[in-house]
C-alpha cells in the first residue's frame, strides 16, 4: 500500500485531544453535546474515507455485501486488521468485534475503578470510573466513522459500541458496534436491538 | 557504555508505527470544521487549535526523545535543525528547511514545501483569517516549552492563503532554567 504515510502518534494524539478538548473544555458540563459532536467529527470522516475507498468499485448489491466491505477492506485500511466476528439478526441489526482494537489499547482502563463512589451529589455518574467514561466517548469517533461510511453507501444506520475486558487477558479490548440499519420502522428496530453490554 | 547515537529522521520514521496520511487528514479537516460549527468565530478557531497542538505537543516530546536519541541541543540553532530534519519527519513524514536567521540566532523560519495536514484541503471565502495549520504552530511551542524554551511560533506564509509555501516562524523568547521542587537548604 502506497501513499502518504504519518506516524501512528501523530493521530492518536490527535483524536486524544480531540476528545479531550470536547469533553473537558467546550462541553465540560454537557456530555451529550460533546459525544454528539465527536460522533458528528468521526461521521465526516467516516463518510469522506468510504467515499475514496469505493471510488473504483461498483455498487454493492445489497446491505450485508456493504457491512462485509465495512469489516474487510475499510477496517483494514483504518486499523491494519479486519473486524474480528460478524454477526446479525437477520432483521437489521449486525454485530462487529475487534478484539484489539487499536484505538483502545492505548487507553488503560483500571478495572478496580469500577464501582460507584459514594458522592452524595445524586447529579454524579456513579456507575463507571472516570477513564471508562473517557474511552467511551472515545468510542464515539469510530461508531461516527462507520455511520458516515455506511450512509456514504446510501445505509441509513445507528452505531453504538460497547467495550469489554475479559478477565483472562486484561490486554484485550473488546470493541463491539451495534450497528442497526433503518428500514421502514426505525423505532421498532431499535426496541428489537441487541444489548451487548460488558 | 557510550551514549546511543543520534539517529536521523528518517530512521526514526521507519522505525515508528506509521498509518495512512488520509485518516489524519481527514480527521484534522472534520475537526476544523466542526470546531468553526460550534466556536463560529475564526479567531475562536485559531485559539483552539493552537492550545490543543500545544496539548499535544507537551506529550509528543517524551515519544520524541525517546525515539530520536537526540542529546540536549547545544544552541537555539541546533533546536531549530532538530525540529525541521528530525521531529517534522518522525511525526508527519515531512522535513522542512530552516532559513532566514536574525542576528543574535534567536529567531529563524521553518519552511514546509509538503504538509500533510492540508491534502485536498482548500478554505472557503468564509475562513479568512483561518489559520488551519495551527494546530502545528502550538505541537512546535508545546514540545519546546516542555524542554526549557518559552517560545514564540507563528505562520508567515500559508499556501491555503495563497502564499507560495508554509513558513513557520520560531522564535525564543526565554530559556528557562529547570526548576526542581526540592529547595537547597532541606
Amino acid at each position: 500500500m502506497v501513499g502518504r504515510e504519518v506516524s501512528e502518534s501523530c493521530v492518536d494524539s490527535m483524536i486524544i485531544e480531540m476528545v479531550s478538548s470536547y469533553c473537558d473544555r467546550f462541553y465540560s458540563a454537557k456530555p451529550e453535546l460533546a459525544a454528539r459532536r465527536i460522533e458528528a467529527i468521526g461521521y465526516q470522516v467516516g463518510l469522506q474515507l468510504s467515499e475514496r475507498y469505493t471510488m473504483e468499485r461498483p455498487r454493492f448489491s445489497d446491505h450485508l455485501e456493504a457491512i462485509k466491505f465495512i469489516c474487510k477492506d475499510f477496517w483494514s485500511e483504518l486499523f491494519k486488521k479486519q473486524i474480528d466476528n460478524l454477526k446479525t439478526n437477520h432483521r437489521g441489526t449486525f454485530v462487529l468485534q475487534d478484539n484489539r482494537f487499536r484505538w483502545l489499547t492505548r487507553m488503560s482502563i483500571d478495572p478496580s475503578e469500577t464501582n460507584g463512589n459514594t458522592s452524595d451529589d445524586p447529579s454524579v455518574a456513579t456507575t463507571e470510573s472516570k477513564s471508562a467514561q473517557s474511552a467511551s466517548m472515545h468510542l464515539y469517533f469510530p461508531c461516527g466513522i462507520i455511520r458516515g461510511a455506511l450512509t456514504n453507501l446510501g445505509i441509513p444506520c445507528a452505531v453504538s459500541a460497547d467495550m469489554s475486558n475479559l478477565p483472562a487477558c486484561e490486554l484485550v479490548n473488546i470493541l463491539q458496534m451495534i450497528v442497526d440499519l433503518f428500514t421502514q420502522s426505525i423505532y421498532h428496530l431499535i426496541v428489537n436491538r441487541i444489548e451487548v453490554v460488558c | 557504555m557510550a551514549p546511543l547515537a543520534p539517529r536521523s529522521g528518517d530512521a526514526v520514521f521507519a522505525n515508528v508505527e506509521r498509518v495512512n496520511a488520509e485518516l489524519f487528514t481527514l480527521t484534522y479537516g472534520a475537526i476544523v470544521r466542526q470546531l468553526l460549527t460550534d466556536l463560529e468565530e475564526v479567531e475562536e478557531v485559531n485559539k483552539q487549535l493552537d492550545q490543543m497542538g500545544y496539548n499535544i505537543g507537551i506529550r509528543l516530546i517524551d515519544e520524541f526523545l525517546a525515539k530520536s536519541n537526540v542529546s540536549r541541543c547545544v544552541d537555539f540553532k541546533e533546536t531549530a535543525d532538530v525540529i525541521a530534519k528530525v521531529g517534522l519527519k518522525m511525526f508527519l513524514g515531512v522535513t522542512a528547511s530552516v532559513t532566514n536567521w536574525d542576528v543574535d540566532g534567536t529567531s529563524c523560519s521553518l519552511v514546509l514545501e509538503d504538509n500533510p495536514l492540508v491534502d485536498f484541503v482548500e478554505l472557503p471565502d468564509t475562513c479568512q483569517g483561518l489559520y488551519y495549520c495551527n494546530i502545528l504552530s502550538g505541537v512546535i511551542r508545546g514540545a519546546l516549552e516542555m524542554v526549557s524554551m518559552k517560545t514564540e511560533v507563528t505562520w508567515v506564509r500559508d499556501m491555503l492563503r495563497g502564499d507560495d509555501a508554509y513558513e513557520l516562524r520560531l522564535k525564543l523568547l526565554k530559556q528557562v532554567p529547570e526548576e526542581y521542587p526540592y529547595k537547597d537548604d532541606e
